[in-house]
């Protein structure tokens, strides 16, 4: 059977040349980089290599500007904390927004908990804020603003350029977490006039269990971990060498293949939006039709629940996700999906589709060819779908086929 | 994550469908947890003689609403609702500790769907 790995979003598979990079510090240079000998040295000389391949990545003016941390949700919870902390005396109130990731929202949760108070922007249909919402909700005890650069469920991209100038306008300190895009799209801290970013290895070929905060020299921060000097005391603790050198080597390769890449991934895209709207009646596209990550597809298909659609497509080998709360172990769907004005039963039936480096035309083909039996099948048994049968397959025009969600209201 | 068994009866369902003109109807089901279960029932001298299922829902869904379909058939009214939600997760070899509460609705379904006939027997 076909494998088709379709789920990048979540997690990539470890680039061989990353790899082999990693292997030397694990075995043979296996040095504390906190140690003066030769082998702390080598381990050292690797640490800040793969330091100045993140700066030179993400256009960092200064490479003592990267710390890295254990992966994108400590960094945001380095950023946002250290952010919320050092500038209590200033005030109290953060702006972030419905798209966020959860290690952005739970952190601005339990910070209310502290006393700070917390605006979360609504979404529009696309999944987007405005640099006038921002604007809008920033009063006189605004310290912190964090937007995310792309989302990670439905693929939508942030004006946070437009953001940036916002903050900088009102003295007020930008955060991102640009988990998803980096490697994708172009990401520049001064373009983009962000504070502080987060980076993920695992999402770029990297290991996982690596990341890195940009905090750009200047910035009113304190660390929320103490411990050992490392990383400019901003993140005490021994340095993880092999993951920070596979960092650096990931960052690398993918901005070196960035561009063809997406120029690949969004013919890709487009094809499987266009044939899959086409295709598949009453099929909602997510996110933003064109403003959207290269590799992103995201569909909700009503009438049907997305871990069902999950396990049938995985009988078939092609690995996808779904906001379904059935697949994530809660009672609620997606909080994105729900932001962007699905009604619950049918952001229950969402597919991302997350494309990567290794897939090919072929494997489009076949999703193409293997998904609309699986939607049938699954409709054909759901009591939601009674009265929409007739049609449901394309066989009947008696309901237009859904290329938005406006209709939403009326019929749910 | 799944057992064998619930991941057999979500591959291949038993008795999906509706029954046309059914002596009993039940749907039960949380929209916030994207579970809906819907059983159609025939009932002669007081054994369901034919039973269907339609479900929107996950997989455990989906398998315990076949698997109490199978349980049910054939059983009288009295057998039929001592199927408990249990017994059918047990019947399955068990369900994930998160399907629980939301996807084991089956046997509420046909309680629901014997209530219905018994409720239009009265009338």
């Amino acid at each position: 059977m076909r494998k088709v790995y379709f789920d990048h979003s979540a997690t990539t598979p470890v680039d061989p040349a990353v790899a082999e990079e990693m292997m030397k510090y694990l075995t043979e240079h296996f040095g504390n980089p906190s140690s003066i000998h030769a082998f702390g040295r080598e381990a050292r000389k690797a640490v800040e290599h793969a330091r100045q391949q993140v700066a030179t990545a993400i256009g960092a003016s200064h490479v003592g500007e990267i710390a890295f941390t254990s992966g994108g949700t400590e960094a945001d919870n380095m950023a946002i904390r250290g952010v919320a902390y050092a500038n209590r005396h200033k005030g109290n109130h953060i702006i972030t927004t419905a798209a966020e990731h959860h290690a952005v929202l739970s952190t601005c949760k339990q910070l209310e908990k502290e006393g700070f108070a917390v605006t979360v922007l609504p979404l529009d249909q696309y999944g987007q804020v405005t640099a006038q919402q921002v604007a809008d909700a920033i009063t006189d005890k605004t310290i912190l603003i964090s937007v995310m650069h792309a989302n990670n469920e439905i693929g939508t991209i942030m004006p946070i350029k437009e953001i940036g100038q916002v903050a900088k306008e009102r003295k007020i300190i930008f955060h991102c977490d640009a988990v998803q895009s980096v490697g994708k799209i172009p990401v520049n801290v001064d373009e983009l006039g962000v504070d502080l970013l987060t980076i993920s290895g695992h999402k770029i070929y990297g290991p996982k269990g690596i990341g890195a905060m940009y905090i750009r020299k200047g910035t009113f921060w304190q660390p929320i971990t103490y411990g050992g000097g490392q990383e400019r005391r901003r993140r005490p603790g021994t340095e993880n060498v092999a993951g920070i050198v596979g960092l650096g080597k990931a960052i690398e390769l993918a901005t070196e293949r960035m561009q063809s890449e997406a120029e690949r991934l969004t013919r890709y895209r487009d094809r499987l939006i266009s044939e899959v709207m086409a295709k598949i009646p009453h099929t909602i596209l997510t996110g933003h039709p064109t403003n959207r990550l290269p590799n992103h597809v995201s569909f909700c298909f009503r009438f049907i629940e997305g871990e069902s659609m999950l396990l049938m497509l995985d009988m078939k080998g092609i690995a996808i996700s779904s906001g379904s709360a059935c697949t994530s172990g809660s009672l609620e769907p997606s909080h994105v999906l729900t932001a962007i004005g699905l009604p619950q039963e049918v952001a229950h039936g969402s597919l991302r589709l997350t494309m990567g480096k290794d897939n090919t035309e072929e494997d489009v083909e076949y999703f193409l060819e293997v998904l609309p039996p699986i939607i049938e099948r699954l409709r054909e048994m759901s009591p939601l779908s009674e009265g929409y049968n007739a049609c449901a397959f394309g066989t009947c025009d008696a309901h237009a086929h859904d290329h938005g969600h406006d209709e939403f209201e009326d019929e749910f | 994550m799944y057992s064998e068994k619930v991941m057999d009866h979500f591959t291949n369902p038993r008795n999906v469908g509706e029954i046309e003109n059914p002596d009993g109807v039940g749907q039960v089901g949380n929209p916030s947890c994207g579970d809906i279960m819907k059983i159609t029932l025939k009932i002669e001298d007081n054994v369901i003689k034919d039973i269907k299922f339609k479900t929107f829902g996950c997989g455990a869904a989906v398998a315990t609403s076949s698997m109490v379909t199978e349980m049910a058939m054939g059983k009288t009214i009295d057998e039929a609702l001592k199927i408990s939600n249990k017994a059918v997760a047990e019947a399955l070899d068990g369900l994930p500790p998160v399907k629980m509460h939301c996807s084991n609705l089956a046997a509420d379904a046909l309680k629901a769907a014997i209530e219905d006939y018994l409720k239009k027997q009265q009338a």
